[in-house]
């Protein structure tokens, strides 16, 4: 049975190490909403997310009442727009109208936001797809709930550099539409390379076109429980380091996956996956930086730091893979700069560049997240780190994600705040050398090899 | 078979248990294991029940003992058992 050691444990980490169940995602198809007429397929679209989630917050309240364990979010995913609408969409204004459906059916069922405004453009796009990806600065603009993702690449197929030039131009384009609210719109919206289809985590969540009918995600939290774990193996060889993040990262683990198969049997929805994510929130001592400092780094950005995070993201994944029936999603250790206190003061200090920062990427479980940039940098220069970025992805064979905002009207130095979750940027440099002939030659990176790995 | 874990801490004072056990036994739930602890003047208490045959649901138990704490100045947690069995079981 049970002791009142291990019972007083799991608690303190509730109670004062933050951890918590940050979201129970459902994904939800969409791909019997499709219909010619737009009227149909936003009242089809609209209908059917609020019978399927109509629970799901009351569900998740239940939950965090009977194990004492915060639930912190429940969202919804659902399958990409940019195909769901391709029979009804003529114009940019029609995918914005399904975009303004998905976000009031996220405020009928009470969730705070909703995934799948989403492209899927790894090897090329359809007519279609292109009038979606216009219609996303304005979709993410008049709307609060909705977040935008757009897959570029794949390890399969290469990049398709049409589609990072053209980001490079929208992710400009949304910070301009919400100038005035710290361009809080390009927040909203990540350009992947290998997207997973069952993430749970915002902004980049969407229901994956081989997912089935609906399905129950869910994202566990404990980057302060991890550097708690830590403190007690200070100075300790390497092993005892990576033996503490696994155990830790197992234990995390296992309230994510009880979380998950409860909210699947009480919604009656199948069970997906557990992502085993670190993630970081602004809030003191629920920070990935931490742990870096605690391994031994002075600030996250010192040399050392990509081992040690190579190191942190294997064990946890190490640890959390025993954990679960399914992992999926993105699992491993995020590295956003805003939503995290510790990479915030990293940045502040001067100890974290943005070329430090990409080559964390490698060994991370995403990408480039959460950076502000100045808003003078050119749509060019944002298609550059892009590709950048999506390259690691495609070498590597992982998930990279680039979600950068560009901040209107500031300069290196000066702060975007957005409060919340999202939490606040110090601007950060863009090399300013051009990569404009390099961007628009126009076509496609083919896909790499998959032999003779070096 | 419902079993949970209810969780006392708090300064250390005379009827903590007494309150406590009184109210598990007027509502139909059955202490299966009792544990506790006093650290430098702090209760430490851990006990699990079963509420298999409960009268009350489970979120009204968990906010009356909420409020049967405040009153006697101590923290009463109520929960279900799985999420240690989870974490600490494989």
């Amino acid at each position: 049975m049970i002791n009142i050691s291990e019972v007083t444990e799991t608690n303190e980490m509730i109670q004062h190490e933050n951890l918590d169940v940050r979201t129970i995602t459902m994904g939800i198809s969409l791909f019997d909403c499709i219909d010619s007429s737009l009227d149909e397929c936003t009242k089809k679209i609209y209908d059917k997310i609020c019978k399927k989630a109509g629970k799901l917050v009351e569900t998740g309240e239940h939950i965090s009442q009977s194990f004492g364990i915060p639930v912190v979010n429940k969202r919804i995913s659902v399958t990409p727009i940019a195909t769901v609408g391709s029979s009804a969409c003529k114009t940019e204004e029609d995918y914005i109208k399904i975009a303004e459906t998905l976000d009031k059916a996220a405020e009928t069922v009470g969730v705070n936001l909703i995934g799948g405004y989403s492209a899927m453009l790894a090897k090329g796009n359809t007519d279609k797809e292109l009038i979606f990806l216009n219609s996303i600065p304005e979709a993410l603009k008049v709307t609060s709930r909705v977040c935008s993702s757009v897959n570029v690449g794949s390890s399969r197929t290469g990049i398709n550099m049409d589609a990072v030039r053209r980001m490079g131009d929208i992710v400009l384009e949304t910070a301009r539409a919400s100038y005035g609210t710290e361009s809080l719109g390009a927040a909203k919206l990540v350009v992947f390379c290998n997207a997973p289809d069952d993430n749970p985590f915002m902004a980049g969540a969407f229901h994956g076109i081989t997912e089935g009918e609906s399905v129950i995600n869910v994202g566990v939290s404990g980057p302060g429980v991890v550097k708690k774990a830590l403190e007690a193996a200070r100075g300790a060889d390497f092993e005892v380091l990576c033996e503490t993040i696994k155990k830790t990262a197992f234990k995390i683990t296992r309230v994510g996956q009880l979380v998950a198969r409860e909210a699947a049997s009480q919604l009656g929805v199948p069970f997906g996956i557990v992502d085993l994510s670190l993630a970081p929130t602004p809030a003191v001592g629920d920070s990935v930086a931490e742990i870096l400092q605690e391994i031994g780094l002075e600030y996250p950005g010192a040399p050392g730091t990509t081992a040690a995070l190579a190191l942190l993201n294997d064990q946890v994944k190490k640890g959390g893979v025993m954990a679960s029936s399914y992992v999926g999603g993105l699992s491993g250790a995020f590295i956003p700069v805003s939503e995290d206190q510790g990479m915030i003061d990293a940045v502040e200090a001067g100890a974290l560049t943005l070329e430090k920062l990409e080559a964390m990427t490698c060994v991370c479980s995403v990408g480039l997240d959460m950076i502000a940039i100045p808003g003078d940098t050119p749509a060019e220069s944002v298609a550059g780190v892009i590709a950048d970025e999506m390259a690691i992805g495609m070498i590597n064979n992982k998930t990279t994600a680039v979600r950068l905002i560009p901040a209107i009207g500031m300069k290196v130095g000066d702060t975007l705040n957005f409060g919340g979750l999202f939490g606040y940027a110090p601007v950060m440099p863009v090399n300013t050398f051009s990569c404009e002939k390099f961007v628009n030659r126009g076509g496609r990176i083919p896909a790499p090899i998959h032999s003779f790995k070096n | 078979m419902q079993k949970v874990v209810i969780t006392v801490v708090g300064k250390d004072k005379v009827g903590i248990m007494a309150r406590v056990c009184t109210y598990l036994a007027d509502n139909g739930i059955n202490i299966l294991d009792i544990s506790q602890t006093i650290v430098s003047g702090y209760f430490n208490m851990m006990m699990i029940a079963d509420m298999g045959d409960k009268i009350k649901e489970f979120e009204k138990v968990k906010s009356e003992l909420d409020e049967m704490g405040t009153s006697i100045g101590v923290q009463i947690r109520l929960q279900r058992e799985e999420i240690f069995d989870m974490m600490h079981r494989i």
